[in-house]
């Protein structure tokens, strides 16, 4: 009772009116009662009528004597209720603010908003629109825009959203591994680069990717200038060090060369995988899928001599397989053959008689000869100097340069060995001259070839500091960890293969305390406040034409900034271009060890993006391990089989893997993809694969000989999401060669069924009839659509174990068979999505009704109403099904991956069947939209995730009741069947057979029969 | 097990000679009022009880994680559910056959197995019930197959042949149930007057629905049992038959076949008689009923298992013949996996268990030696679980597209949930032999040699004028 000042608080109504005092009565009373103890308020101690009303108000339930029963159990039960409350979780603040005036294009709760950005793989940015609802990215798609894309988008891009939202991503900034604020950062860095100033920054180095980032780079440079003593070296594991080596072999000066493969009538690839990697990997895949289809006009002809399996190797029409060591010599042929002074010419003339590939080399040099101006020579970039040399030089002999090809200046920042620039730091670190090490972004320790032991002498410099998205490999031996934003997090730039610029727009607010390079590279160099945006704005606002905030939008509209692609440089091809045959490596008779990026790590980047892990490899099909991959013959001379345990010892260091067999390698390679084997990451990349980095050395980049395999006799489980590559002679693709389906269209297409062989009566069509074309002509089997419907339908990823045990959960799923001989097999891919059969099997079968059909002839999955009987799996011809065997849908459920989830789509239950919608929520929304103009909706106007995502444009979706639509002329096409036609399903999806092009004089008929080898031996999963 | 001689005179008997009305009434009573359980009871009764109870804990385990713990997976939608529930299904089809279609040609040799055969089918048809339960992705939804008039806009799909499941196997359940229990009411009312202990007397005398043994009793009694056994018949033709449709229906090579329907009747048959000469032989060396169930008995369910083996052989030759004769690639590839694909060592021993050891069964010798029998029975048994394995699991693995095959195999769970009802069946089966009377009081009274003018047949049980 301390509390002898405080008024009573104003009760309602009023009814204690403090006004009324008394203050002379009550120092009269004060004085007659002193004894009379405490008093709690000068209304109390007056007595006032008042006061004593407001006491029986208020008290009269408990201070009355004694409790009826009544109130006695009304007070126990409000006691009790309120007591609950308390005892529930304490809701979190949350803070409603309606939008007092609405923001423009918003629509709450409704419409997605799309805004343009730009992702980079090894610095080289493909353009994208992210839809955002409500303020989260929740798709990503292709900006039409931009010439990286052209609407189209690749795995990297689509899975982007999964590492965003990922939970894994590092959260906080660190300093050995104790949390710390960015203050103390700044303050850290403030000394560092005090001590270096003092000495001109001879100790600093900074350690980048590959560099286009244009602010990035101006950045640099005037932190360079302020420590000139300085070094900034750029370190990319895959790499284009070999390009800008053959590139100045050939012309004298760095060059990139931009390829165009509209006009290309004749491709060959020497080991490149351009329809699946690269910068520029979807604008060329549409070019060429574009003069892939017999009726449009005539199609192109592509050779690949290659060493590993690629989607490009997959799609050729002539692939010739050589080991890695061979492919230059086998460039030197072909070379010599379309008449390019090769040096040492008597060596190509003996190898040309000598090798099997004679009558490829010839037959391949006549076409490229007779298509000059017309063709194109693509070298990848794990070729050495050498083979990119006699690529420009077969290309400038055929006079393809100005026609199909372009050079440009290199695009990249700072275009210059990095393989070398590396090797140097390593020294330099290890001699004790580096004090302070900045690494922005990437995984040296890693990725560094092994050889140069990177780890071991970054543990020489005394401040390490790394900026990355997760904390991994290199996190771990640096001191300072700071994370990094994700792209769709904050303001940057880049530049694409052809040099346009664009500005890396953010979606949302950095969800974790991340930072961008830009501030990291900002504070080191003093200017610790300047956010990414102001960065940005200051560097293109003098370099964009006209009125800058005019610029600045519409740039920010399209996704890039208008004339800034590089234009064509003028480049000559220098005699004697091409070096003299490098000395065959000693140890070439035996094994060979191939390395590649991975087709959906990449280069271990994307390790903890469950999508990609998950992602079926796509001529493997091996989710979530790489493995060693072994051709048939080498499998059958060493004993190895399917997911055997083998070691392998390159150059001194040693490896286990598992290993896997593969029809198509040359019979002495051994091929192990980056990127896998992960030591430090999270939970996702954890434990799975390989790491090829510890074999891999700085003279042996790509490949090397000398390889050493023996079997451990253990055995590792591998998860495979297709165990048979074998079509059985069964009508499954249908494939021709072009000079065959001139002569007969239709393919000795089988007569399909037509309605009427059901029990049931036909559904009455007065309305759209959606259906779906998809173009195996087309389709180069990139595994784009799988990821972009994994991404749009909220797809749980079900982890390794599930999917051995058959239980993948993608809605499309992209089938690989052989066909041909095992030493060199011709590839099918087949996209198979629902079939949405007319009379679907599934629906007869479902006894509560919980897939049925719509009118539209959709072949709807009612997930309320399923109660998960399976027999609508059991019953589907085409398995495309896929059941929720355990409630996979609670990853959905940790707080960042919830906003991963798309919000038009409802996440799945446990024990519930799903598939293929078509993209219901993309039909009813066009629906909708069209509803409210009064129109039907247009063709082209509803395009699902996967057709949205497909550089190829294989697959079409449309209203087949209208017959102008595409997908109704696609009906029409001599090559248009359905899938198992046999059985009366009557699918709504079919497809267009597939046509190869081959050389006639090197053809031989297209099958799709493949005998029996070791691949088909069980594999003990499933 | 006690092998009473080969050659024993009375073999061709129904009923040992030299019982009378009262001795059969004492004996078979006897089992079930006898104060004292005997050992083996209980050692039988716990060990089956105790797999009950891992079976149980199966099941929690499911219901909570979901059906993510068995083998099922994509091409493989069914597994052992499945395979199990056809299983007990034909297990449940002998008792039913027993007593209905024996009962109205006028076998009277059915009468001292028809009871147990009856409790076994219960018992069958109950664990069978549970699988298509549990097999659901989310079971507690299982009420939404049934037509009831509902706010949620619910109706079963009708063309589902899972939706004639339940109702063939619900009905059959029921009919079953009835006409155990209605041809239990007479023996019942013997316990209740036998019974020296109260609580068993109200026990029993409730069971009995207060029957006397009035002439008008039996008269209603042998109106409601044969008009039961009339319903009962075409149920043992039709529950097979459905459940043979869930897999003609479906257009997967392997299952869409026309031959189903019979071939499963006869495996049903096949594999209920097994079931009833597995738990006979031990039941009537165990409990002395040498006696009540002769080698007659078992001699003709010998034959019967004989003649349902052969057709289901035939049944087994003809789906392979139309797998070649078809000329369907799929159909053919089907078959041909069956016999040389990653399961044929499944198909090798479904034909050593189904379509050769029966064959042991022409020989005289080998049906009336009772613990050869048995051994052959229970090859029986393991050859139709074998067969549904066969068909479920071989003709899912692989179908159309070579790219979706797959492989399945039974996890711990699969085999838990299997194993464990097999113990609560045999759970049930002990209880059942501890408080009913396994064997028909009254009905063996008919065949004591006092209860018919000798060489009159034998035609239902009512025509007994004898106290109860």
């Amino acid at each position: 009772m301390s509390r002898t000042g405080g008024l009573l608080p104003a009760h309602d109504g009023g009814g204690a009116e403090p006004a009324s005092l008394d203050l002379d009565g009550l120092r009269r009373r004060l004085e007659r009662e002193r004894a009379g103890g405490y008093w709690r308020s000068l209304e109390e101690l007056a007595r006032t009528p008042e006061f004593e009303a407001m006491l029986r108000r208020d008290e009269n339930a408990v201070a009355r004597e004694g409790f009826d029963r009544r109130d006695l159990l009304k007070l126990m039960g409000v006691s009790l209720a309120l007591g609950g409350l308390t005892a529930c979780t304490r809701q979190p603040t949350e803070k409603i603010v309606p939008y007092v005036r609405q923001p423009e294009e918003i629509v709450p709760g409704g419409r997605p908003l799309f805004f343009a950005t730009a992702m980079t793989v090894s610095g080289l940015a493909t353009g994208l629109l992210v839809e955002s609802h409500s303020g989260r990215p929740t798709k990503v798609e292709g900006n039409p825009l931009h010439p990286a894309s052209l609407g189209a988008t690749d795995l990297f891009s689509q899975a982007s959203l999964y590492t965003l939202y990922d939970p894994d991503r590092s959260q906080t900034l660190e300093y050995l591994d104790e949390i710390r604020g960015w203050a103390a950062f700044l303050a850290a860095a403030r000394v560092a680069a005090d001590q270096e100033r003092s000495n001109g920054g001879a100790g600093l180095r900074i350690l980048t990717e590959t560099v286009s980032s244009p602010t990035l780079a101006s950045q640099l440079e005037s932190l360079l200038a302020a420590f000139p003593g300085a070094r900034w070296i750029q370190w990319e594991p895959a790499g284009r060090d070999n390009v800008r080596e053959g590139a100045r072999l050939a012309f004298g000066q760095d060059a990139e060369i931009v390829a165009d493969l509209r006009d290309a009538d004749v491709i060959l690839s020497l080991g490149a995988d351009f329809l699946s990697c690269g910068p520029a990997h979807l604008p060329m895949t549409r070019q060429f899928a574009r003069r892939r289809r017999p009726e449009g006009g005539p199609m192109n002809r592509l050779y690949v001599v290659e060493t590993a399996s690629t989607v490009t190797g997959a799609n050729a029409d002539h692939r010739l397989p050589v080991s890695a060591g061979a492919l230059e010599g086998v460039a030197r042929e072909i070379a010599a053959a379309v008449g390019v002074e090769v040096g040492a010419g008597s060596a190509g003339s003996r190898s040309a008689s000598a090798t099997p590939a004679g009558a490829f080399v010839a037959a391949l040099a006549a076409d490229l000869k007779g298509r000059a101006g017309r063709s194109a020579v693509l070298v990848g970039p794990e070729q050495p100097p050498a083979v990119h040399a006699l690529g420009h030089a077969i290309n400038a002999a055929l006079g393809n340069f100005g026609r199909t090809l372009r050079a440009i200046d290199p695009v990249e920042a700072l275009p210059s060995s990095q393989l070398g620039a590396l090797a140097e730091l390593c020294a330099q670190m290890d001699a004790g001259r580096v004090s302070t090490i900045l690494i922005l972004g990437g995984n040296p320790v890693f990725t560094a070839p092994a050889d140069l032991e990177f780890g071991k002498a970054l543990a020489k410099v005394k401040s390490r500091i790394h900026l990355s998205l997760y904390k991994d490999e290199t996190s771990a031996a640096c001191q300072w960890h700071v994370p990094e934003t994700h792209f769709l997090e904050a303001w940057s730039d880049a530049r694409a293969f052809d040099g346009t610029a664009s500005i890396v727009q953010p979606l949302i607010a950095p969800l974790y305390d991340g930072r961008s390079v830009h501030e990291v590279v900002a504070a080191l160099s003093g200017l610790p406040e300047s956010s990414g945006y102001e960065i940005v704005r200051r560097y293109w606002r003098d370099r964009m034409s006209g009125d800058f905030e005019v610029a600045w939008r519409s740039a920010l509209h399209d996704g890039l900034i208008p004339g800034t692609a590089s234009p064509e440089k003028r480049i000559s091809v220098s005699a004697g271009a091409v070096p003299p045959p490098s000395p065959r490596p000693a140890a070439a008779e035996g094994l060979e060890l191939v390395f590649r990026t991975d087709a959906k790590v990449y280069d271990g980047r994307f390790g903890d993006n469950g999508w990609l892990q998950e992602l079926p490899d796509p001529i493997t099909r091996l989710t979530w391990d790489n493995a060693a991959l072994f051709s048939l013959e080498a499998a059958r001379r060493l004993g190895i089989e399917k997911q055997d345990v083998v070691a392998l010892s390159f150059g001194g260091r040693s490896l286990e893997a598992a290993a896997w067999v593969e029809p198509g390698l040359p019979e002495n390679t051994v091929v192990l993809s980056l990127g896998y084997g992960r030591t430090r990451a999270g939970r996702v990349a954890k434990g799975s694969g390989f790491d090829a980095y510890r074999l891999r050395r700085s003279d042996a980049l790509w490949s090397g000989g000398g390889l050493e395999v023996h079997r451990t006799g253990r055995s590792y489980p591998l998860a495979c999401t297709q165990m048979h590559q074998n079509m059985e002679g069964r009508d499954i693709v249908r494939a021709t060669n072009l000079a065959d389906f001139e002569k007969d269209p239709s393919g000795g297409k089988k007569e399909e069924p037509g309605p009427g062989l059901s029990l049931y009566p036909p559904r009455p069509s007065d309305t759209y009839a959606w259906g779906m074309a998809i173009d195996l002509s087309a389709c180069v089997g990139c595994n784009a659509c799988v990821l972009a419907c994994q991404s749009e339908n909220n797809i749980p990823v079900v982890g390794k174990d599930q999917v051995r045990r058959g239980r993948e959960m993608h809605w499309i799923r992209i089938d690989h068979y052989y066909g041909g001989a095992p030493a060199n097999p011709r590839h099918f891919f087949q996209p198979v999505p629902c079939m949405h059969c007319e009379d679907a099997p599934c629906e007869l079968v479902c006894p509560v009704g919980a897939t049925v059909h719509s009118a539209e002839g959709l072949n709807d999955m009612v997930y309320n109403r399923c109660v998960g009987t399976r027999y609508c799996s059991d019953n589907c011809p085409y398995k495309v099904r896929r059941f929720n065997f355990y409630h996979y849908g609670t990853q959905f459920r940790a707080p960042s991956m919830k906003m991963l989830a798309n919000p038009d789509v409802t996440v799945r239950w446990r024990g519930v069947m799903e598939k293929c919608t078509y993209c219901v929520q993309r039909i009813n929304g066009a629906k909708i939209d069209s509803e409210l103009d009064d129109r039907k909706v247009r063709d082209g106007e509803i395009t699902p995730a996967c057709a949205q995502a497909c550089p190829a444009e294989a697959i079409v979706f449309g209203d087949l009741a209208d017959k102008g639509s595409r997908v109704a002329r696609l009906r029409e096409n001599p090559r248009d069947y359905s899938l198992l036609a046999e059985l009366g399903t009557r699918p709504r999806t079919t497809y267009l057979g597939s046509v190869r092009n081959p050389n006639p004089s090197l053809a031989q008929p297209v099958s799709t029969a493949f005998p029996h080898t070791q691949l088909d031996t069980e594999t003990g999963q499933k | 097990m006690s092998t009473p001689p080969a050659e024993d005179p009375r073999s061709s008997a129904i009923l040992e000679p030299g019982h009378t009305f009262a001795s059969v009434t004492d004996k078979i009573s006897a089992i079930v009022l006898a104060k004292h359980t005997p050992r083996f009871w209980w050692v039988g009764f716990l060990l089956a009880f105790s797999v009950t109870l891992w079976l149980f804990a199966a099941i929690g385990y499911l219901l909570l994680r979901g059906i993510g713990i068995w083998g099922v997976n994509v091409p493989v939608g069914w597994g052992f559910a499945i395979v199990n529930f056809v299983w007990w299904v034909g297990i449940g089809h002998a008792g039913t056959l027993i007593s209905a279609i024996l009962l109205l040609l006028h076998q009277d040799w059915r009468t001292s197995i028809n009871r147990f055969a009856e409790a076994m089918t219960l018992f069958a048809v109950a664990q069978a019930g549970l699988f298509p339960l549990l097999h659901l992705g989310r079971p507690w939804l299982a009420y939404w197959l049934l037509p009831y008039p509902n706010t949620m806009a619910l109706w079963p799909q009708f063309r589902s042949p899972l939706v004639w499941d339940v109702f063939a196997v619900s009905t059959y359940a029921t009919v079953s149930l009835l006409f155990w229990y209605v041809g239990l009411i007479p023996d019942l009312a013997t316990l209740r007057d036998r019974a020296k202990r109260k609580f068993f007397q109200i026990l029993y005398g409730m069971g009995s629905l207060g029957w006397r043994g009035s002439a008008a009793h039996w008269h209603r009694y042998e109106v409601a049992y044969l008009l039961l056994a009339g319903l009962a018949t075409p149920l043992v033709i039709s529950v097979h038959t459905i459940v043979s449709f869930d897999f003609t229906i479906g257009i997967i090579p392997g299952w869409h076949s026309t031959i189903f329907p019979p071939y499963f009747v006869a495996g049903a048959i096949f594999a209920g008689f097994a079931m009833v000469l597995t738990l006979a032989i031990p039941l009537r060396a165990v409990y002395g009923l040498e006696g009540f169930i002769t080698l007659r008995h078992l001699q003709n369910m010998a034959k019967i298992m004989l003649a349902t083996g052969l057709i289901v052989a035939y049944g087994y030759m003809i789906e392979g013949f139309l797998g070649w004769y078809s000329g369907n690639t799929f159909e053919a590839y089907s078959q041909w996996n069956r016999l040389t694909g990653p399961y044929r060592s499944y198909f090798w021993a479904l034909m050593l268990c189904n379509v050769i050891t029966p064959q042991l069964l022409w020989f005289k010798r080998i049906r009336s030696t009772p613990w050869i029998l048995w051994c052959v029975a229970m090859v029986v048994n393991a050859g139709m679980w074998l067969e549904r394995f066969v068909i479920v699991v071989t003709s899912l693995h692989r179908d159309f597209l070579p790219s979706s095959w797959g492989m399945y195999r039974g996890t711990v769970w699969d085999w838990s949930t299997f194993i464990g009802t097999i113990g609560f069946f045999l759970a049930l089966i002990f209880l059942f032999i501890r408080f009913l009377p396994m064997i028909s009081i009254f009905e063996m009274r008919t065949l004591v040699p006092d209860a018919e003018p000798p060489g009159e047949p034998h035609a239902a049980p009512g025509r007994l004028k004898g106290e109860v």
